[in-house]
């Protein structure tokens, strides 16, 4: 919509968000019929070129968050957290509202600014519209008061974060008109719309799902809503995803086409498109013909790269690497929006945690492989990519043409020419058959008469309207004058229904956990408020088939109900598997009864600068053990890093692998006031031996009284490192200041 | 009825194209595929159409089913549902959703008959 648009003018519904607070989500559902969007249509992230960040210089950014989680290296650079130039996707499918927006904050903190929410199953089927909010299966319930809660609180995430969300979600099945009106109504940004897909996927009968579809595309051109295909279907239906290239081709341009022909804006037309393979193919030699064939022909448009889910199993870490690959042909290629598939989508709904996984997977990639493409380019001359690529578009045209000689479009989808297994022209006679005479909704589209009269505005296809209503400017009034206004004009004609269900809605089901939501308890979910589920990784000496049944023994031995194994992965057929198991734990722990650790106490700079200069204060450092990192120990010392010498310490380096005696020796020559030793946890407890030796042999030596003893190392914790003689323990993510502070505090304390 | 892949033979034709060519020709059969589609969609609607144009008109989703329904009932979608409000509208001087509302609880529905017939 344009900058006039009177949504953008409303005032702030809500008062912001605290990120020390969690949603209010029963504040959110309270005056829902009061509040309205604050604007219509889609958002790009602002692209920033040259954006310099801590040290480095940025290609491929766009303009940073005002809050987000970073990237877990980060603290290593400054903390910044770059942002991609491309909008990136999660999708939410937990099937209740309630439960969606916290998901959708906390994807929103790492990087995703377009919120898809699945629908539930069925839903496409539905010959009219639902309200109020019942449950979902695999998917929420699209309504007017979900889409409205929805949006209300990404209205306040997105003011939390410091950027644009867009929602979305599907134009599909049966409603899909009603569907288009309802989310221009109610501030929904973009959305699929594919008439092929209600066609090849749900049989909806093919007439009335083009027929519908001009309508609802018209609809959404007029909202500015950004429409996303549905061809990446046939990549993950299709038996063999190399063969279905041609016809993917194919499918987009229908919806291309067709979606131009109806008056929707190229700009606002986006492909969904999949790199279709996956290792152990050679899955980028095979998709990136593909995905240059597809760019070529189809540069008016967005690009929409979805992640590969064709050949997903249930192990996390084979996903995230197929999808590193994909993302890197996004790099090589381009991408206006990447989309993110959870990690655990082969296993089961997506886990809050994929969620935040998958976006992570897609801004690290992305980032990390910013401005590649200045150095690593595609060698559109290699004679493998340049016959590939010709000749996809080749096997594309050869299906157009004799799709039209066969009797045109529906004929084609009659005679079973999509998702066939072979690569067009061959066929393996396998393809999806659509009568049309059948199908969902058969009979259902009526002729327009004569005197055929909708008097509304953005209304597509033949409509008697009178002379001086057909059309804004040159003396025509808007069509919808005749009515005193339609909802797409005149917001405030837009009506609101609450819950037709008085036992399934979101109310109800939050009062089921409105005793820990007001007692702050604190119960594992994956899905839902206190749904406890967790999941255990072991690794079992097993065969598979054994291990499985042992682990669901040892799940119930860990007081797991309902235990089920999600992952398994054979690590040698007779040594053992590794198995993931998920179960319900039926307990929660109140936070009040928890003793949290003190956070360090840090002391002020000049006053630990002023102690320590006044004392000539000398620390003894080395790592023990055979141990040769340094990395640590030395980012504790450097002043570089913000280390001990920052406060004028004398630091003696010993160096890596420093046996306990020569580290002491060192200590009483260099008359030091502290010890500190590096370890690595190992196996063989060789970290609780480094310590315990050297607190032993400071008493021998008769220095243990004037000596602070301090060990460090990333599996280190302060409450061990006591126990075993150490004066402190500190370990991953320590700073220089905190064992400084330590070290001032102690001798200031005991007076040394 | 299965098919080898016959391309190195079914695409001589193609051959002596250059590369902008045959892009040119996959639109231009893009095109030829969805005009009748679109011409299509041009004269006819739909019961999820005519319940969209209600919802435009400010009818809440529940009426408006109703209301297609006995459109569709009385054989007058083709004349569009949007139509036959609009129609109650005028003689009743009311708003749509009032109209709508009247219509749903079954008034209106002899002037509806008087001007399309009854069926």
């Amino acid at each position: 919509m344009s900058a006039r648009d009177p949504l953008r003018e409303r005032p702030e519904f809500d008062a912001p968000l605290d990120p020390a607070e969690k949603l209010d989500v029963e504040a959110l559902l309270t005056g829902l019929e009061h509040y309205r969007p604050r604007r219509r249509g889609w958002t790009w992230r602002r692209p920033v070129p040259g954006q310099r960040m801590y040290e480095f210089e940025y290609r491929e950014t766009a303009a940073p968050l005002e809050r987000s989680v970073p990237l877990p290296a980060a603290h290593y650079f400054g903390n910044i957290d770059p942002q991609p130039d491309c909008v990136i996707t999660t999708e939410i499918a937990s099937g209740r509202p309630e439960d969606d927006i916290r998901r959708m904050r906390m994807a929103a903190w790492h990087g995703a600014d377009h919120i898809m929410v699945i629908r539930t199953a069925g839903q496409s089927h539905m010959d009219s519209l639902l309200e109020g909010t019942p449950e979902g299966v695999g998917g929420i319930t699209i309504t007017r008061k979900q889409l409205r809660l929805t949006r209300r609180a990404l209205d306040l995430i997105e003011d939390e974060v410091g950027r644009p969300i867009n929602f979305h979600s599907y134009v599909s099945g049966v409603a899909g008109p009603e569907m288009a009106v309802l989310f221009a109504e109610e501030g929904v940004n973009g959305a699929h719309q594919d008439p092929q897909y209600n066609v090849l996927y749900r049989n909806i009968n093919m007439y009335r799902s083009f027929v519908d579809a001009a309508v609802a595309k018209r609809v959404m051109a007029a909202a500015g809503i950004l429409q996303i295909d549905g061809a990446h279907n046939a990549n993950a239906t299709a038996v063999k995803a190399w063969k279905v290239m041609p016809e993917l081709l194919v499918q987009h341009a229908v919806n291309c086409a067709y979606s131009e022909a109806v008056g929707m804006p190229a700009d606002h037309i986006a492909l969904s498109t999949v790199p279709p393979d996956a290792a152990p193919a050679p899955c980028m030699r095979m998709d990136l013909p593909y995905a240059i064939a597809l760019r070529d022909l189809f540069g008016r448009y967005k690009m929409r790269a979805q992640q590969n889910t064709r050949y997903m199993e249930s192990e996390g870490r084979d996903a995230t690497v197929s999808h590193v690959m994909n993302l890197m042909i996004s790099r090589l290629t381009s991408a206006d929006i990447q989309s993110t598939i959870t990690p655990d989508e082969g296993r089961n709904v997506p886990w809050h945690y994929n969620n935040v996984a998958a976006v992570d997977t897609a801004k690290q990639s992305l980032v990390g492989m910013d401005g590649l493409r200045e150095m690593v380019k595609v060698d559109r001359e290699s004679p493998e990519l340049k016959a590939r690529v010709r000749e996809l578009k080749e096997r594309a045209v050869l299906f157009l043409e004799a799709m039209l000689e066969d009797g045109g479009y529906f004929a084609g989808l009659e005679k079973a020419y999509f998702v066939d297994s072979g690569e067009y022209p061959e066929t393996n006679d396998d393809g999806i058959a659509r009568d049309s005479r059948g199908g969902v909704g058969v009979g259902t589209i009526v002729p327009r008469a004569e005197d055929y009269l909708a008097p509304v505005c953005h209304h597509f296809g033949y409509n008697d309207l009178p002379e001086g209503y057909r059309g804004r400017g040159a003396g025509e009034a808007a069509p919808c004058e005749m009515v005193g206004g339609c909802t797409l004009c005149d917001d405030a004609k837009v009506p609101y229904i609450d819950e037709l269900d008085t036992g399934d809605n979101a109310s109800m089901r939050l009062m089921q956990t409105a005793e820990a939501r007001t007692r702050g308890l604190i119960k594992p979910e994956v899905e839902w408020a206190g749904d406890g589920i967790v999941a255990v990784t072991m690794f079992l000496p097993a065969a598979e088939p054994v291990a499985e049944a042992a682990a669901l023994e040892l799940g119930r031995a860990m007081n797991l109900s309902d235990c089920e194994v999600i992952h398994k992965r054979v690590m040698h057929p007779a040594e053992g598997t590794l198995i993931e198991l998920k179960g319900h734990l039926d307990v929660a722990i109140d936070p009040a009864t928890l003793t949290l650790p003190e956070p360090p106490d840090l002391l002020d700079d000049d006053d630990m600068r002023e102690f320590v200069h006044a004392r000539n204060v000398r620390v003894v450092a080395a790592t023990v053990g055979n141990d040769e990192h340094s990395v640590g120990m030395r980012e504790i010392i450097d002043i570089k890093h913000g280390g001990l010498e920052k406060w004028g310490f004398s630091v003696t380096y010993l160096g890596t692998s420093v046996p306990i005696e020569k580290v002491l020796d060192a200590a009483v020559e260099h008359a030091a006031s502290a010890v500190l030793i590096s370890t690595i946890i190992t196996h063989a407890d060789v970290h609780r031996e480094m310590m315990e030796k050297l607190a032993d042999l400071a008493k021998e030596k008769g220095v243990r009284d004037r000596l602070l003893l301090i060990a460090g190392g990333t599996q280190v914790t302060d409450e061990q490192a006591r126990g075993w003689g150490m004066d402190a323990g500190f370990g991953r993510r320590t700073k220089g200041v905190a064992v400084a502070s330590f070290i001032v505090r102690e001798m200031r304390a005991r007076g040394l | 009825m299965a098919r080898e892949d016959t391309f190195r033979e079914a695409r001589k034709h193609l051959a002596a194209l250059s590369d902008a060519e045959l892009e040119a020709r996959f639109w231009e059969l893009a095109q030829r595929c969805v005009n009748p589609l679109a011409e299509l969609a041009h004269t006819h609607t739909s019961p999820s159409i005519e319940r969209s144009v209600l919802m435009r008109m400010g009818i809440d989703s529940p009426t408006a089913q109703t209301l297609v329904a006995e459109c569709e009932t009385r054989r007058l979608l083709g004349h569009g549902a949007g139509h036959v409000v609009y129609l109650c509208m005028q003689a009743w001087g009311v708003s749509a959703p009032d109209a709508a509302r009247r219509l749903t609880c079954g008034e209106g529905w002899d002037l509806v008959a008087a001007r399309w017939g009854t069926r």
